[in-house]
């Protein structure tokens, strides 16, 4: 389970700095805000916008046009279904069914006691080993019921 | 010292790669054993990962699918040796999947170790490097449009002319830029040749610079690929300290990564994206190759047009185009998935026909049950019944029938597949994915989503059946790019060869 900073402003810029230099330069420090924050804070917003010259605007387009920047954190430990068609074929369907009755939430939401999140992913490129997920930045493949009960368990501990 | 290989590639590590390589080396060490252990990428036999591999007086003898649990029972079988275990595949050549295979771009894939620029250089890499500074830049682009080599992200447009463009283009800065935004369902290929041979890709791409005068490249990489990202940075840190890329070099690269975007993965949704916006899609003309990145000429590649350069270069156009039919010229590296029982890397010459892919060397369903459909070419691909199974792997081919090779990959459906959920899958993967940018895209998928669902629920049976046609009309001659164009092809497909999944179900007029 990654561990994550507290948000500090400070940090933040010291961050940016280290980035802001290289060409289009918004992505990579939004990959390490992420990375240290554990999400992009609202506050961090102005900071970016300010180190790159951009208006606030362009900076928040940019945040909320990609689907890995969270705008909140997630849950200690983020599960993530392949939602793709290889998946698919290999009943992935019934498998993100099962884990979202097990956890009592829907694909995108935190259980309410902050334990797991659930995420749909459009493939990991593991299409020979269908199903497969991810579970905190670990690859899985040819998931099954049993598998992913397994690993549910896991991640609510 | 006894060298076993071990594969560090996604695929073998989501199904116990790590523990094994682990087991193995506790193993030898509580036995006394001097055992090396190389991690390499994967021969792409996923049915069979992990697949280890010993190296014995006979060549490589391989082993799969190794479980943890085997480990100690190969050491009591001699497995150092070669000897005999129910798990024994023997010489991985003479596999018959492999065997059978025409691998150009995959021939190290498996077989290196694709941290060390040593072993690359020792297995014939950098040859097409040298080969291109001793001819020249005019007499490299020629032999890239020689061999034929058309882009292997889908679109199929000739990699020596686009590289001509550039060259031709005026301006002191230029770019190469690696698309390895490998976002279509079924397709890993790209994803292996990161992970398997890195230095293949950064050779094509070296290449491509010296041939349009540009000195900076980068390559993006979808976020969804992790060991992708580590296994390139660390293979760009290499080539750097081994003077490959930078210094005496006059070309260096920058591996970035995108943030789970599909559309990123169009190449000038990809341009915006590294110059730090939303990745949405920009209107052409102008080309990229005259206004490509940062407004620079710009070479943009898939990562297997790069990975075939350096072959053709080395041994020369004719050796490349002499594989191949039609206009479509080459090996293709084609990736089997979904429920297949031999699902895994197939790099063979175009031509082969999907029957032979599915059939003889998939070995039909996982399951054991009848296949039903196929899908090629990602999620934006059409949707194939048996009946069509003559149709030969070529890209004209695959137009004539309404549908496209893309990026190679071939997901398999077994007969409990439900064809009206996979295409109204198509439209809702394109309604999330859509970069927003044009209308027929950004509603049209909405749009199509309630209309399929109308279908389904046998609303107005066949005038929803008129408005979903029209629809993809409209989506196809409209949009922008191939996320809005290419949807309709899953979706046309779809209701054309299953129009029974379609059924005008009784419409339910029970009391609501």
């Amino acid at each position: 389970m990654p561990a994550y900073e507290p948000w500090s402003g400070d940090r933040a810029t010291e961050i940016i700095r280290q980035h802001a230099d290289r060409p289009g330069a918004t992505l990579p420090i939004l990959h390490a805000l992420q990375e240290a924050f554990g999400h992009v804070p609202e506050a961090a917003v102005p900071l970016i916008a300010d180190a790159l010259n951009l208006s606030r605007a362009e900076v928040h387009g940019v945040v909320t046009f990609y689907h890995d920047f969270r705008r909140e954190p997630a849950g200690r430990h983020v599960l993530k279904l392949c939602r793709a068609e290889a998946c698919q074929a290999m009943g992935s369907d019934a498998l993100a069914a099962r884990a979202e009755a097990r956890l009592g939430v829907k694909l995108g939401e935190t259980t309410p006691d902050g334990r797991v999140t659930i995420e749909p992913i459009y493939c990991l490129g593991l299409c020979a080993c269908a199903p497969s997920a991810m579970l905190d930045g670990e690859v899985i493949g040819r998931l099954n019921a049993a598998r992913l009960d397994g690993l549910l368990s896991e991640a609510q501990r | 010292m006894t060298r076993v290989f071990v594969p560090r590639d996604s695929g073998t590590l989501a199904v116990g790669g790590e523990r094994v390589a682990r087991a193995i080396a506790r193993e030898a060490e509580a036995r006394r054993l001097p055992v090396e252990i190389i991690r390499t990428g994967s021969r792409g036999l996923y049915w069979l990962e992990p697949m280890i591999e010993v190296e014995t007086s006979e060549g490589r003898i391989a082993y799969g699918p190794v479980a943890e649990t085997d480990v100690a029972g190969l050491f009591d079988a001699d497995f150092l040796a070669g000897g005999p275990h129910a798990k024994r595949l023997g010489l991985p050549e003479r596999i018959p999947y492999l065997a059978r295979q025409t691998r150009l771009t995959f021939a190290r894939c498996g077989i290196v170790d694709p941290r060390s620029l040593d072993d690359y250089r020792a297995h014939g890499g950098y040859r097409g490097l040298a080969r291109a500074i001793a001819v020249g830049q005019a007499q490299v682009i020629e032999t890239v449009t020689k061999s034929g080599l058309r882009g292997r992200g889908g679109a199929g447009f000739p990699t020596g002319i686009k590289w001509k463009t550039v060259a031709d283009a005026a301006g002191p800065q230029k770019y190469v830029v690696c698309n390895a935004d490998e976002g279509d369902s079924g397709t890993f290929a790209d994803r292996m040749v990161m992970e398997g041979d890195p230095f293949m890709l950064i050779e094509g791409m070296t290449i491509a610079g010296f041939a349009v005068g540009a000195t900076k490249g980068f390559i993006y990489i979808r976020s969804e690929y992790p060991h992708a990202v580590a296994a390139m940075e660390a293979a760009v840190a290499a080539a750097r300290r081994g003077g490959m890329l930078g210094g005496r070099i006059a070309f260096d690269l920058e591996v970035r990564v995108g943030a789970g975007a599909y559309v990123c993965g169009e190449e000038t949704s990809l341009l915006e994206s590294l110059e730090g916006k939303r990745g949405i899609v920009r209107a052409k003309p102008p080309l990229p190759a005259h206004h490509g990145l940062f407004g620079k000429p710009t070479v943009i590649n898939n990562v297997l047009s790069f990975a075939a350069v350096p072959f053709i270069l080395a041994e020369g156009a004719q050796a490349y185009a002499d594989f191949g039919m039609g206009r479509s010229r080459g090996t293709m590296p084609i990736q089997l998935a979904g429920n297949i029982r031999h699902g895994g890397l197939f790099e063979i010459a175009f031509g082969i026909t999907l029957g032979e892919l599915i059939d003889d060397i998939g070995g039909g369903t996982a399951s054991g049950r009848p296949v039903r459909a196929v899908q090629v070419g990602g999620p934006l691909g059409a949707y194939f019944p048996p009946a069509l199974f003559d149709t030969p792997f070529d890209y004209e081919a695959f137009a004539k029938r309404d549908g496209l090779i893309g990026h190679g990959g071939v997901v398999v459906f077994d007969d409990t597949v439900d064809m009206a959920r996979q295409a109204r899958f198509a439209m809702e993967f394109c309604a999330i994915e859509s970069c927003g940018k044009c209308t027929p895209c950004r509603i049209g998928s909405t749009r199509g989503v309630e209309t399929i669902d109308r279908i389904i629920a046998g609303e107005r049976h066949a005038d929803n059946l008129a408005v979903i046609e029209d629809l993809c009309n409209t989506m196809k001659f409209g949009s922008l790019c191939a996320l809005g164009g290419f949807t309709p092809y899953p979706v046309m497909s779809a209701l054309t060869h299953f129009p029974e999944d379609f059924g005008a179900a009784p419409r339910l007029q029970a009391a609501e």
